[in-house]
């Protein structure tokens, strides 16, 4: 490993209580795109934010391009050639395209920002992938998927060596994602190295050329992409023989669980003006009713609609033939309809309180604030909770802010079965985490079917889709375009109502 | 010798309760006050001393928690707004209003005291609302929104008394600031009733937690049903609610109402008080015996320096500068780096080297699982 860009020996990081990293050893070579895989919690992110300074190290040493590094700081490691993009696009909205790119280090002359050389800098920096903007433009005139290029430039900007991405396609569609990889095999061939971290395994399969994998903090073992079967590499992951997952992924959805004809929820003509166009959609309990389409299709928009988030302008909904109408959340909450928004951090989890208070929450709600539930009672719904669906924390009283993705998202379904609800929208219930807890929520809601819950599941992974639902409705454009039923589900006839453009089945 | 044992007793339970609530947030805002405390103890001579006259005690420890039970009253209601991520600048200006209705009602139109204080409650009951309605009806900035009171409150206030400064000799108006109960002040006993009363109101009910959710994440809390505007209203109106007691206080202890002065710049202790009291101005988590313990920091702060002689034009310095460190010592961030200087050989980095080399990296696995 002479050549290594990046060498990392016997890292080691602990927190009170948890050992987020146990002497991992990691290397780097210039024009190669490296992917680190591991469920949530593995130590992929405390292996990124102590490369890059944010935390420190305990023990353990690193080094770029031969030199013992230890930065201090994110900017520190930026200076050093070490450039991160993070999950959620890290800039700001409201300045231009241009002002993000250079924000930090605006060329100056005696002390007087020279806008022509910083829109000059930030063309420059887009064109290194092949990107032509208006770089006075606001950025948030751009789609997610242009800004997280606009991240990228701005990381390059930097006369990076090496770039980190941190789950960088998971708020994008497949051309999107297509398009991103073709920038970043072109950076590959610059010499550029690359740490690509996912939870998308197609997508590692497409890109990268080595996987390390850890689990727990420790490194299982780095393997060259073309030689590690994807079984194997799960199996690593989540630390269960092949045989084992086999037996889990083949688990398909059966039916036979719908209780009656009648739906439980009827939406006819439902609409509103720049989201939605009249919508029919049936949900029967014991059914889970998928939600295809791509990214702004109009899925969530319909989940809104259903739960009151957004006020509908046409159309009507009856529960159990009982015609409804929701201006709040908290009037689909009376009739026992739950939601788990698509973006968990703005819209689901309470991140400054504690598991216990996060799980109580929609219960609480719901008895008003004169029935408070009592400590000892809020204990023991969430040690249930706790236990029941495996939530990985230190107690109940760890703040929320602290566990991991996946545990976050399993503390937003126990506050929403505390609430025994009938219908149960979960948008993207599995983006972002790791494929340990996502067979697990996959197991759930297989469960919840049988008890009789009616189910909308929203997923950008058509293969979870077409392995959850019994039905499957497919958007387009913000309007239904197909309905597939029991045995022409598939992700090929998914794809081909997404794509053909004759499909045009809508009610209303 | 009686002032001696009494200090040692005091200590020894100011100690206890310290220890008591090690590790807690509110430890610091305590701690704060000990040193404070300790200060005197041993620099402003007379400050310890305690004498009983009439069977009332009387010293300047006894004054602080009579001269502080405004900011605490005051306290309790802005942690609470606070909480839910707003702030209510217009305290200072209801207490001048609750001020003026009472001893309007009181002196001008003859009405009993019990019905002249009931009405000023009433009336700040409702200027809270205004600000409530504002808020959480209208989604006006909190702090501009409560700004239009507290600029226009003090002209209300001066309508309300026509311009005069109306003096009272009521015994039970004068009692509210000036009273005795089981020999300590009867204010005292007042912001021990509403501790109560807030403590019933958000800690028995679910309103604490709703106050604390929509703080921390108002989104998130309305996908949850939580009703926000309910909660924030309610934040107010008690805000409101609180300012009239601390009105009807101060101007109880003047024995007159003054529209120009009562509550003057008290909106900014209390939300110091607050912020002492370990509540971030973020909102999210809040803490009600942090708050009144941070009031009664500031008072003590304010009777140190008078009983020092400071003159009070220049009293906010060192205020300002107490205070800073108080905050600073809150801090997390500030906390690290401040063991780093005073014990650096526990730098956090550790020396490169300091752990054995580790397994050569290799390409295969040593993964046992798989069999």
């Amino acid at each position: 490993m002479a050549n290594s860009l990046l060498e990392i020996v016997g890292l080691t990081k602990s927190f009170p209580g948890v050992t987020a990293l146990d002497g991992v050893d990691f290397a780097l070579r210039g024009g190669e795109i490296h992917a680190l895989m591991g469920e949530n919690g593995a130590g992929k992110s405390t292996l990124i934010k102590v490369l890059t300074g944010v935390f420190p190290r305990d023990a353990g040493e690193t080094r770029l391009e031969g030199k013992i590094i230890a930065p201090r700081s994110p900017r520190e490691a930026e200076g050093l050639g070490i450039s991160t993009v993070y999950q959620e696009v890290n800039l700001i909205p409201h300045l231009s395209v241009a002002e993000n790119i250079c924000l930090g280090r605006q060329p100056t002359w005696l002390g007087v920002i020279r806008w022509p050389a910083i829109a000059n800098r930030a063309r420059a920096a887009l064109a290194r992938l092949d990107l032509s903007l208006d770089v006075n433009r606001q950025l948030s005139a751009y789609s997610i998927a242009v800004q997280q290029l606009i991240a990228i430039a701005r990381a390059l900007d930097i006369s990076a060596k090496l770039l980190i991405l941190d789950e960088p396609t998971s708020s994008l569609d497949r051309n999107e994602v297509e398009e991103l990889f073709k920038k970043l095999r072109k950076l590959r061939a610059g010499g550029l190295g690359i740490i690509f971290i996912t939870h998308f395994i197609d997508q590692v399969y497409e890109i990268s050329d080595l996987i390390t994998v850890l689990r727990n903090g420790c490194r299982i073992g780095c393997f060259a992409t073309k030689d590690l079967p994807r079984i194997k590499l799960v199996s690593h992951m989540i630390g269960k023989a092949v045989h084992q997952v086999e037996a889990l992924e083949q688990k398909r959805a059966s039916a036979a669980s719908i209780r009656s004809e009648a739906p439980m929820l009827e939406a006819r003509g439902l609409a509103r003006k720049g989201s939605l166009r009249p919508l029919d959609l049936d949900i029967r309990p014991g059914e889970v009713v998928g939600l295809a389409g791509l990214l702004g299709s109009g899925r969530t928009e319909t989940a809104k609609l259903l739960f009151g988030v957004d006020r509908a302008d046409q159309g009507t909904v009856r529960m159990n033939g009982r015609e409804v109408r929701f201006d709040s959340p908290r009037a689909a909450i009376r009739y026992g309809i739950a939601l788990t928004p698509e973006d968990r951090k703005v819209a689901g989890i309470i991140p400054n309180l504690t598991v216990r208070e996060n799980i109580v929450l929609a219960l609480q709600t719901r008895r008003g604030s004169w029935r408070r539930l009592s400590v000892a009672e809020q204990a023991k719904l969430a040690d249930r909770f706790i236990q029941a669906l495996g939530i990985k924390t230190p107690s109940r009283e760890q703040t929320v802010r602290n566990l991991s993705g996946g545990n976050q998202q399993k503390v937003l379904l126990a506050r929403w079965l505390a609430i025994e609800p009938k219908l149960f929208i979960l948008d993207e219930p599995t983006r972002g985490i790791d494929v340990g807890a996502k067979s697990e929520i996959e197991r759930l809601i297989q469960s919840l079917r049988q008890d009789g819950l009616a189910v909308l599941f929203i997923s950008s992974e058509l293969e979870e889709v077409v392995r959850q639902s019994q039905r499957v409705v497919v958007l387009r454009d913000r309007r239904k375009v197909d309905e597939l039923r029991e045995g022409e589900i598939s992700e090929g006839a998914i794809m081909q109502s997404i794509a053909n453009p004759n499909l045009e089945r809508t009610g209303a | 010798m009686i002032d001696w044992v009494s200090d040692l007793l005091f200590w020894i339970v100011f100690g206890s309760i310290l220890l008591f609530l090690r590790g807690r947030r509110i430890f610091w805002t305590v701690g704060a006050l000990g040193m404070l405390l300790l200060f005197n103890q041993f620099f402003t001579p007379g400050f310890f001393h305690l004498q009983v006259l009439d069977g009332h005690l009387y010293g300047s420890r006894i004054d602080v928690l009579n001269q502080g039970a405004k900011v605490m009253l005051l306290s309790l209601g802005m942690v609470l707004v606070i909480a839910t991520g707003g702030v209510d600048l217009s305290v200072g200006a209801v207490m001048a209003i609750a001020a003026a209705v009472s001893s309007r009602l009181l002196v001008t139109e003859h009405l009993p005291a019990g019905f002249a204080i009931a009405a000023a409650l009433v009336v700040s009951i409702l200027a809270g609302a205004w600000n409530g309605v504002l808020v959480a009806g209208f989604g006006i900035q909190p702090i501009v929104a409560t700004l239009v009171l507290m600029v226009a409150g003090r002209g209300v206030a001066q309508l309300i008394t026509e311009g005069q400064i109306i003096n009272f000799l009521d015994p039970t108006m004068v009692y509210l600031g000036n009273g005795h109960l089981f020999a300590l002040p009867f204010t005292l006993t007042l912001v021990l009733l509403m501790l109560g009363l807030a403590f019933f109101l958000v800690r028995r009910t679910a309103v604490g937690l709703f106050i604390e959710s929509v703080g921390d994440n108002a989104e998130a809390s309305r996908y949850s049903g939580i009703n926000a505007r309910q909660v924030k209203f309610l934040v107010y109106a008690f805000s409101g609610f609180c300012a009239g007691l601390a009105g009807l206080v101060a101007c109880s202890n003047i024995k007159s109402a003054d529209a120009n002065n009562i509550g003057l710049y008290l909106e900014l202790d209390a939300i110091l008080a607050v912020v002492v009291g370990g509540t971030s101005l973020q909102g999210g988590r809040f803490y009600l015996v942090g708050a009144l313990v941070g009031g009664l920091f500031i008072q003590t702060l304010t009777t140190t320096l008078y009983a020092r002689n400071v003159s009070s034009d220049i009293s906010p310095v060192p205020k300002a500068l107490v205070i800073i460190a108080v905050c600073l010592l809150q801090s997390e961030s500030f906390r690290t780096r401040l063991a780093r200087v005073v014990r650096p050989s526990e730098r956090v980095l550790q020396p490169i080297g300091s752990r054995p080399p580790q397994k050569p990296i290799t390409m295969t696995s040593h993964d046992s699982t798989e069999s």
